[in-house]
C-alpha cells in the first residue's frame, strides 16, 4: 500500500512540475467555453447584402432601409448592374445580392404582384437557406406594414412552444460536448502517452525487473488523472452555471457518478493504447486521430447523429462519448434521473470492463 | 550547402523509416476526407414527429398523411395522450409534437380558423428552430390545400404579394459535403504542418540527439531548414492526395485556377511550420509540445470559420479570427475549390500570409537557442 501511495505521489509531482501541460489542461476547457459561449454561434447575423435597385420609387428605398435595420442583414452597398453581383459574391464581399425591379411599386399597386431576385452565396447550403428564409420574412413583414395583413379564410394558426430551451440557447448542446472532449484528451491522451513515455525512456524495463508489481505503476498513473478530470469537470460546470447560465436540472451526484464511469472508461482506453505501442508519437496520433476525432465526429455534439448515413449511425454506437454526452445532456438540460439513463450507464460500465480486460490481457502477455 | 543536403537526407530517411508516422500521414487525409464530410451534415433530416390527435377527423388524418409523405419527417408515434407525447420527447423518440385539439375540423369550417399546438425539443436550439419551421411549412401547405377545396381563387392575387426568386450560386446541388471538404483539407494541412514539425524537433530534444547536433558546426539556418523542408514538401503531397480523394469520392472538380491553391498552400505551410517551430522552441518534451500545439490548433480551428461563420461572431472574435492564419487557408480553399477564384481574388490573402510566414519563422529563428532550453 505504501508503495502504491509513493508511486501516486511521484506521478503527482511529475504532473505538477510540468507547468506548461498543466496550464494547457486547465486553459483548454476555459478557452472552449469562452469561445463557444461568446464567440461561436450557428446563428446567421450581419449578413453582408448588396442591392441592385433598379427602381427610383421611394417604396424600394424603404424596403432597403427595413432590411438594413434588421439584425440579420447589413446593407454594405449598391451595385449598378447584374455582372457586378457575380464578382461580389465570388470575392466574398457579399453573401447575398438582391435585385429590385424598376417597376417595383407600380406592379405591386396595379398588378398585386412583383418579384425580387435574390442571388445567394450557396457554398454553404444551410446558411443560404436561412438567409433566403430571413429575407422572405422581412419582405413579408414589409408587405404587411404597407398593405395590411392578409386575412385568408380557413386559417390554421399554430402555437409554437420550445421545450427545455425556450430561448434557443446554443450553449446547451456544446457544454456537455466540451466536457466529453476534454475528458477524452486528459484521460486517453495523457494516460497513454505518459505510460508509453516510460517505455520509451527505458524506465519500464527497470520497473519490470524490480520487485514492484508493475500493475501498481500503471494504476498509479491513472489515479492523478482521475482526480484532475473530476476537478476539470467541476471547473467547467461552475463556468457554465455562472458565465453561461446553463441549468443543472438533474441530480449533481448523478452527474459526477456518470462522469466518473466515463473517466474510468477513458482511462482504461488509454491503458489499452499504451499496450499497443512503444512510441509516444504513435500513442498520441492514435489517441488523437483514433479517439478524439471520432468522438468529435460521432459524439453527437457537433453534428447531429440522425443526419448521418446509417453505417455511421451504427459506428457512433461504439463511441463511448456518445452515450456519455447523451446522459450528461439528459441530466443537465432535461433533468433526467437514473431510471431514464440506466441504459447509458450500463453501456458505459460495459466499456470500462471491456477496456480494463483487454489492457490486462495484453499487459500480461508482454510480461511473459 | 552540402551540409544542408546531408541534413535533408537524414531527415527523409528518418521519416521513411518510421512506418507508423508515414501511415498516419497518408491515412489521415484519406480517412478524414472520406468520413468527415458525410458525418458533418447540418442539414435537417429525419425529424421525428409525434402526433397527439384529439379530433380523429378526416382533416387530422390528412394532416398526419402530409407529415408521413414529407421527406423531412418520420412519424414517430400516434397517441391521444399529451403525457405520452411528452415522454417521447424526453426519451428522444420524438423531436416535434403536434397536438390536434378536439373538434379541429368542425371549428375550422364553421369559424374560419382553428389552432394547432406545436412543441419542439429545443435542447439543440438550431435543430428545434429549423424543425419547427419545417413543420410549419407542412401545416401551411395543408392549409392551402383546404382553402383550394373550398374556394376558387381569383386569377389575380386578392392582395399585393412580393415574390422572391431564389438563386443559390456556386453549389448547384446544394451539397453540404462540397462545403465541408475544403475546410477539412485546410485543417489537415494545418495539422501536418503544425503538429508534426513541432513534435519532430522536440523528439530530438527528448532523446538527446539534438545536443549532438548542436555541438556540430551546423549553422542555425541549416538545421532549421533541414527540419522545415521535408514537412513543407509533405504539405504539397497531402494537398494532392486530398484533392484526388475529394474528386473521386465527392466529385469536387478542381477548376483551372488550381495553381493558385498550390501557390497559397506553399506560403501557408511555410507559415504554419514556423508556428510549429516556435512551439518546439519553448517545450522540452513531446507531451508538452503535443498539448500546446493541440491547444492552439483547437482555438485556431474553432475561430477559422470552418464550423461557424465569421460574420456571426462579435467584433472582438472577428478580429481574433483575422489574426488566425487558419482562417485564411479555409477561405482560400473554399474560394478556389467552390467558386473558382482568380489570382486577384486571393491576392490580399497571399500578402497577409507572406507576412505571417516571415513573422512566425523570424520569431522561431530568433528564439532558437543552440543551448538546451
Amino acid at each position: 500500500m505504501n508503495q502504491f501511495k509513493a508511486f501516486i505521489l511521484k506521478e503527482i509531482y511529475h504532473i505538477l512540475r510540468d507547468r506548461k501541460t498543466l496550464l494547457v489542461l486547465l486553459g483548454m476547457p476555459i478557452a472552449q467555453i469562452v469561445l463557444f459561449g461568446f464567440a461561436l454561434s450557428n446563428e446567421v447575423k450581419n449578413t453582408s447584402i448588396y442591392f441592385l435597385n433598379q427602381s427610383s420609387e421611394p417604396l424600394a428605398q424603404q424596403l432597403i432601409e427595413k432590411v438594413d435595420q434588421n439584425k440579420y442583414f447589413d446593407v454594405k452597398g449598391y451595385i449598378q448592374d447584374a455582372a457586378e453581383a457575380e464578382v461580389l459574391l465570388r470575392s466574398g464581399k457579399a453573401k447575398v445580392v438582391a435585385i429590385i425591379p424598376s417597376d417595383f411599386a407600380y406592379a405591386l399597386a396595379h398588378e398585386n404582384e412583383t418579384t425580387i431576385q435574390l442571388l445567394t452565396d450557396g457554398a454553404d447550403p444551410n446558411t443560404a437557406n436561412i438567409i433566403n428564409t430571413y429575407f422572405t420574412l422581412i419582405t413579408q413583414q414589409f408587405r404587411n406594414e404597407h398593405f395590411g395583413k392578409i386575412n385568408l379564410p380557413y386559417q390554421i394558426n399554430t402555437n409554437v412552444r420550445m421545450l427545455y430551451n425556450p430561448q434557443l440557447k446554443g450553449e446547451y448542446t456544446f457544454v456537455p460536448g466540451v466536457i466529453a472532449m476534454v475528458l477524452m484528451i486528459i484521460c486517453v491522451l495523457m494516460t497513454s502517452v505518459s505510460i508509453v513515455k516510460e517505455k520509451e525512456l527505458g524506465n519500464m524495463e527497470m520497473l519490470l525487473v524490480s520487485p514492484t508489481n508493475p500493475l501498481i505503476v500503471i494504476i498509479s498513473k491513472a489515479v492523478p488523472y482521475f482526480v484532475i478530470s473530476l476537478i476539470i469537470v467541476t471547473i467547467i460546470l461552475i463556468m457554465s452555471v455562472t458565465l453561461l447560465h446553463i441549468p443543472i436540472r438533474g441530480s449533481l451526484w448523478l452527474l459526477y457518478f456518470v462522469s466518473s464511469i466515463f473517466i474510468l472508461a477513458a482511462l482504461s482506453l488509454g491503458l489499452v493504447i499504451s499496450t499497443i505501442t512503444n512510441s509516444q508519437q504513435v500513442a498520441m496520433l492514435i489517441s488523437l486521430m483514433g479517439m478524439m476525432l471520432p468522438t468529435i465526429m460521432f459524439g453527437g455534439f457537433m453534428f447531429p447523429i440522425e443526419n448521418m448515413p446509417l453505417p455511421m449511425q451504427i459506428i457512433s454506437n461504439i463511441i463511448p462519448a456518445k452515450w456519455f454526452y447523451y446522459a450528461i445532456n439528459g441530466i443537465m438540460i432535461k433533468g433526467l434521473g437514473i431510471s431514464s439513463l440506466y441504459k447509458e450507464i450500463l453501456i458505459l460500465l460495459g466499456f470500462c470492463v471491456l477496456f480494463i480486460t483487454i489492457s490486462f490481457k495484453k499487459f500480461n502477455i508482454r510480461l511473459s | 550547402m552540402n551540409t544542408l543536403i546531408y541534413i535533408l537526407k537524414k531527415e527523409f530517411r528518418q521519416i521513411f523509416r518510421d512506418p507508423a508516422i508515414l501511415r498516419m500521414i497518408f491515412m489521415m487525409p484519406a480517412m478524414q476526407l472520406l468520413i468527415l464530410p458525410f458525418a458533418a451534415d447540418y442539414e435537417i433530416k429525419n425529424i421525428n414527429v409525434g402526433i397527439i390527435d384529439h379530433d380523429h377527423s378526416d382533416y387530422s388524418r390528412q394532416l398526419i398523411g402530409k407529415f408521413e409523405h414529407s421527406t423531412y419527417f418520420q412519424l414517430a408515434g400516434y397517441s391521444q395522450s399529451r403525457d405520452e407525447g411528452l415522454k417521447w420527447v424526453e426519451d428522444n423518440k420524438a423531436d416535434i409534437l403536434i397536438e390536434i385539439p378536439k373538434n379541429f375540423e368542425k371549428t375550422l369550417i364553421r369559424e374560419n380558423s382553428a389552432t394547432l399546438a406545436l412543441s419542439a425539443n429545443a435542447v439543440n436550439g438550431t435543430k428545434g428552430n429549423l424543425g419547427a419551421a419545417y413543420a410549419l411549412n407542412v401545416i401551411n401547405e395543408f392549409n392551402k390545400n383546404i382553402r383550394a377545396e373550398w374556394l376558387v381563387l381569383p386569377r389575380m392575387n386578392p392582395e399585393p404579394i412580393i415574390q422572391i426568386d431564389y438563386i443559390n450560386k456556386f453549389n448547384k446541388l446544394s451539397n453540404y459535403q462540397h462545403f465541408m471538404v475544403p475546410g477539412i483539407l485546410a485543417i489537415l494541412l494545418t495539422m501536418v504542418g503544425g503538429f508534426l514539425s513541432a513534435l519532430n524537433i522536440v523528439k530530438e530534444k527528448e532523446i538527446g540527439t539534438i545536443e549532438q547536433l548542436n555541438v556540430t558546426p551546423i549553422k542555425k539556418y541549416q538545421f532549421i531548414l533541414g527540419k522545415l523542408i521535408p514537412f513543407w514538401l509533405m504539405g504539397f503531397i497531402i494537398l494532392t492526395i486530398g484533392l484526388i480523394v475529394s474528386y473521386v469520392v465527392h466529385g469536387i472538380v478542381p477548376g483551372p485556377n488550381i495553381g493558385n491553391l498550390y501557390l497559397f498552400t506553399g506560403i501557408y505551410v511555410f507559415a504554419i511550420l514556423g508556428f510549429g517551430l516556435l512551439i518546439s522552441n519553448f517545450t522540452s518534451t513531446q507531451q508538452q509540445a503535443m498539448m500546446v500545439a493541440f491547444f492552439f490548433m483547437l482555438i485556431f480551428i474553432l475561430l477559422s470559420g470552418l464550423y461557424t461563420s465569421i460574420e456571426s461572431m462579435p467584433a472582438w472574435a472577428q478580429t481574433l479570427a483575422w489574426i488566425n492564419p487558419v482562417t485564411y487557408m479555409v477561405d482560400v480553399m473554399r474560394k478556389v475549390l467552390l467558386k473558382g477564384a482568380e489570382l486577384i481574388d486571393i491576392w490580399p490573402h497571399i500578402k497577409t500570409m507572406i507576412i505571417f510566414g516571415i513573422l512566425l519563422n523570424g520569431l522561431a529563428i530568433w528564439t532558437y537557442r543552440k543551448q538546451a532550453v
